[in-house]
């Protein structure tokens, strides 16, 4: 009694374990006979047709597995590569070439016809503070950074057309190292100037209606009305958001080449090369024109910078309102000029 | 002269990365650089095929474009090299490379690379003399100067990496793709060469 009680649940599952394995060979052994082809191929390849290279290569890189640690890597074939190369060697350069040599073409046909902007009944017996030592030396901080970044930064876009072939390859590589390197590190001071500039000078360049007057109006430049401004005038305050905005996106795009692939893919890498190199063109043609109007273009305008006292009549002349404030304020008193 | 290629048949590639050993032996590369790697696709899944990928030395190749201080030249073999000596590590190759050969030896942070490494197909490079130690030291090994071909194809366990003058390996190609009856094409060919293999 026992022991039947024992044996008999083994006997059953001896047969239904031998039912399983008879009904599960029978079936693939009929899928398989249903799959395979009339004349059987050699070799270990039954899926030839799950994969052919033009099927799978395209315009978005192609990533697999790798067992090396470089997740890079894994991208097989990425022919992205191709609009990247096509703009570095065509488009970057005539952007290039329209943002600088452009650039200076127009500011000296601007100097032939209008001629260097004078003060307007010369200068005058008195001077007034305009930048006290600290906001000068966050300009000149961003300004010095920023000249060594768009030399370097050009070296890299037009060098090897503009300088190799003056300098040969050797000189000239040991230069684009140096300016590579420059390029990297002077980065730093250019971020912490542009972060200086928001923290003081943003109140100060808050758009106003009185800006599209000023835009209106030629800003004194292309005519000879003055409009009146603030401490910063409407072409000043779009000086102001292009060295916030572009140098807020540059430094962005900057650090993730510093770091590379730190935040992104071969995708993103590219594309960030491209916007950083563009934007910093575009940077180049705007700050040309501010850097000649703030020296030669403009009697002045470089006093400003230099010793931060400007002349009265200039300012009066400049920036109406914003001398009326201190005069009402009575904190920046104007003297005589030395 | 020859016109030297890379042919990778996927069908056969096994995954044993014999090449990436025996290229990393050949040459003495430092850590971290794989100048040859296997990329394995569909992984786990129907149609799952391994491709070993190096520098496929291209025609009109994309780093030499892109290079800021024009650092690439061509052999007579059409054989893609470097001098290491004018690199300054800028990146730029490895964005425009189709096949993610260039690599660089230094991975710290502030865009310090050191100088860019790559596939040489075994020849060498730069301006030192053929097979000298100071040739070694920066580039590895030129096997070519021996009259030899690329280490990683000469180990290749199951033939499937092909190397040598690219109308001989073609045709070999195409016979076994004639002779089996499949094959899902010459990996990077149509990138590199602007050609693809018609069997």
């Amino acid at each position: 009694m026992f022991d039947s009680l024992s044996r008999r649940p083994r006997v059953r599952l001896l047969g239904c374990f031998v039912a399983l394995l008879l009904a599960m060979t029978t079936n693939s052994v009929l899928a398989q006979n249903a799959d395979r082809p009339a004349t059987p191929t050699t070799g270990f390849n039954t899926d030839k047709a799950e994969v052919h290279e033009s099927e799978v290569l395209g315009s978005a890189p192609l990533v697999g597995r790798v067992i090396i640690p470089d997740a890079k890597s894994a991208v097989l074939v990425q022919e992205n590569g191709r609009w990247f190369r096509d703009y570095r060697r065509g488009t970057q350069i005539w952007i290039a070439a329209a943002a600088v040599p452009g650039m200076i073409g127009l500011l000296l046909l601007f100097r032939l016809i209008r001629g260097r902007v004078m003060i307007e009944g010369g200068r005058g017996a008195q001077v007034i503070l305009r930048f006290p030592a600290f906001e000068r030396f966050m300009h000149w901080l961003t300004a010095f950074s920023w000249c060594i970044l768009a030399i370097s930064g050009l070296n890299n876009v037009a060098g090897r057309i503009v300088l190799l072939p003056l300098l040969g390859n050797e000189n000239f590589s040991t230069l684009s190292a140096w300016l590579k390197y420059s390029h990297n590190f002077v980065a730093f001071p250019f971020m912490m100037g542009v972060v200086l500039m928001i923290l003081v000078w943003l109140r100060h360049n808050i758009p106003h209606p009185r800006d599209i007057e000023w835009f209106a109006k030629g800003g004194g430049l292309i005519g000879h009305e003055h409009p009146p401004s603030g401490k910063f005038n409407g072409g000043q305050k779009a000086v102001f958001w292009i060295v916030v905005l572009f140098g807020t996106c540059l430094s962005l795009s900057g650090l993730a080449m510093l770091f590379p692939f730190s935040v992104t893919d071969i995708a993103g890498m590219q594309l960030i090369q491209v916007i950083h190199g563009g934007l910093a063109l575009l940077m180049m043609a705007v700050m040309l024109s501010h850097i000649y109007i703030g020296s030669v273009g403009m009697e002045g305008a470089i006093d400003a910078m230099k010793t931060g006292e400007v002349d009265l009549n200039w300012a009066r002349a400049h920036h109406d309102l914003w001398v009326e404030e201190e005069m009402k304020k009575g904190t920046i008193q104007p003297h005589a000029a030395e | 002269m020859a016109r030297m290629k890379f042919l990778c048949d996927a069908d056969r590639c096994i995954e044993c990365n014999a090449c990436v050993t025996a290229c990393k032996n050949a040459n003495e590369v430092p850590w971290g650089i794989n100048r040859r790697r296997v990329v394995t696709i569909n992984d786990g899944k129907p149609g799952e095929r391994s491709v070993s990928m190096a520098c496929m030395h291209c025609n009109d190749a994309p780093c030499a474009a892109v290079c800021p201080v024009d650092c690439f030249y061509t052999t007579a073999d059409h054989v893609v090299l470097h001098n290491k000596d004018l690199c300054i590590g800028c990146g730029y190759c490895f964005y425009a490379c189709p096949f993610g050969a260039p690599q660089y030896p230094k991975t710290t942070n502030f865009g310090a690379r050191g100088k860019m490494d790559k596939c040489t197909y075994c020849s060498g490079g730069g301006d030192e003399a053929d097979g000298s130690a100071a040739e070694y030291a920066k580039y590895g090994a030129n096997r070519m100067a021996e009259g030899k071909l690329p280490l990683c194809a000469e180990m290749c366990s199951t033939k499937s990496l092909l190397a040598g003058d690219g109308e001989i390996i073609a045709a070999i190609y195409s016979e076994r793709v004639k002779t089996r009856g499949y094959g899902s094409g010459a990996w990077g060919w149509n990138t590199a060469y602007q050609e693809t293999i018609n069997v």
